[in-house]
């Protein structure tokens, strides 16, 4: 017999910097968040993508969890408490943001992106004026033999964005990330110039998710290249929708 | 009161933040009411004073005399300040640390050199192998990012030094600005 009183089935309660708040058990802690108001920094989360967990920057603290997690990954459960800012969390943000800024070459003032980047705000909204570890300058590759997009890997977070969108939104399944660490890279194809995919159908999406200047509009020169992020969630549920027939 | 004793000084920059700080305009003239400007491009005086109690230093730390100069400003600057993005990240400057210093001096000196070729063997300043925002070369008190940090950034910036307080830009300008 089902219980008389009780929580409706597939509902939790939960508490967010001490605000109690219900929510469906399929959702993640960030977007539970969100829907509160309550903010938390992303970068490589993106609505109407899969989340990766990747980028580390929505870590936040749940009572009785070893270890911090990635609030866009990690689903509610009842009776959670989390916490999404305390002064170790927000070095470990800090730090995280130093480190995408030391790991490639960011040269905001020459950037088709100044003005317009996602990495550029989180550091504006850390209230990062320089960067305490030292810089790396690595060598890094520009691939720009696709007639209309330029890959320049000076610049990429490898936030994934690219990977996921082409192979979850428009199925081309371009995009794949090669070695490890430090050494990361994305690709097209099989580490091949971009040109010669032949699934790549130009559709631009993988440039208008990027949140870097990595991913750019041949023609746009420093500050010109501002993104339309396509309207994901919808696109998400026309493929579904493809999917189900 | 006493006027204090500011120092500019220039490294591997453009000369854009100098330019941005003059940019001020009318209220440059309410600064020099409180400043006493001892050491600058802008200014005649070619040695650096004993104690300057704020030093602004543009540009990124690139060649030998660029390393001798700031660390001399270092020793004599009560307050030393990361002025603008070369200073800060190498910026511009430093684009030229991936590929190496010797690769660009081959390019810029013998592959585009129409006679004489070869990089400069005296006057001009030896580069150093990387270019380095000066906080990785000497302890920096104040930052301020920004290519260049607009007029009104620089004015609070210098405005709160001058009241005696250590100012944090964050807020009034950001990498690129
Ligand atoms: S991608 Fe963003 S942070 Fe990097 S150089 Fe361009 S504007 Fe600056
Ligand atoms: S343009 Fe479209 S198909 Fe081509 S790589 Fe980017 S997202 Fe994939
Ligand atoms: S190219 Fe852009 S979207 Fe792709 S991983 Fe790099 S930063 Fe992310
Ligand atoms: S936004 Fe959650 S890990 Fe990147």
């Amino acid at each position: 017999m089902p219980p008389l009183v009780g929580v409706a089935p597939g509902v939790v309660t939960l508490k967010i910097n001490g605000v109690d708040c219900s929510a469906r058990d399929d959702q993640t802690v960030l977007e539970v968040a969100r829907e509160q108001n309550i903010h938390i920094p992303t970068l490589c989360h993106l609505e109407g993508l899969e989340s990766v967990g990747g980028c580390r920057l929505c870590l936040v603290e749940i009572q009785g969890m070893r270890g911090l997690v990635a609030a866009c990954v990690t689903k509610v459960t009842e009776g959670m408490e989390v916490q999404t800012s305390t002064p170790q969390i927000e070095a470990y943000r800090k730090m995280i943001v130093q480190m995408l800024f030391t790991e490639r070459n960011h040269v905001c003032s020459v950037c088709v992106s100044n003005g317009h980047c996602e990495l550029q705000d989180l550091a504006v909204e850390m209230g990062i004026t320089h960067v305490e570890i030292p810089y790396l300058f690595p060598k890094c590759e520009l691939d720009a033999s696709h007639p209309r997009f330029v890959l320049d890997h000076n610049r990429c977070v490898l936030c994934q964005r690219c990977v996921r969108v082409c192979d979850e939104i428009e199925g081309a399944h371009v995009w794949d990330n090669q070695g490890r660490g430090i050494h990361c890279r994305v690709v097209t194809g099989l580490d091949e110039p971009w040109i010669t995919s032949d699934t790549c159908t130009s559709c631009g999406k993988c440039v208008h998710v990027c949140p870097t200047g990595a991913l750019f509009e041949k023609g746009r020169s420093a500050g010109e290249m501002a993104k339309k992020a396509p309207q994901l969630p919808y696109l998400q549920n026309i493929r579904k929708g493809a999917a189900r027939g | 009161m006493s006027k204090a004793k500011v120092a500019t000084i220039w490294l591997d920059g453009c000369s854009g933040c100098h330019m941005s700080f003059l940019d001020i305009d009318e209220r440059l003239l309410e600064l020099a009411q409180h400043i006493d400007l001892v050491y600058s491009p802008l200014v005649d005086a070619k040695v650096f004073p004993d104690m300057v109690d704020v030093a602004l230093v543009e540009g990124a730390v690139a060649s030998e005399e660029d390393l001798a100069k700031i660390l001399k400003v270092r020793e004599h600057s009560k307050i030393l300040v990361a002025f603008g993005d070369c200073a800060v990240t190498a910026n511009v400057s430093g684009m030229r640390n991936p590929v190496g210093k010797e690769a660009c001096l081959q390019h810029a000196y013998v592959d585009l050199a129409t006679f004489n070729p070869g990089p400069p063997t005296s006057v001009v300043p030896k580069l150093l192998d990387k270019v380095r925002p000066v906080h990785e070369v000497v302890k920096v008190d104040v930052y301020v990012p920004g290519c260049p940090p607009s007029a009104d950034a620089i004015f609070a910036v210098v405005s709160e030094l001058l009241a005696g307080r250590i100012p944090d830009a964050a807020g009034l300008t950001r990498f690129g600005a």
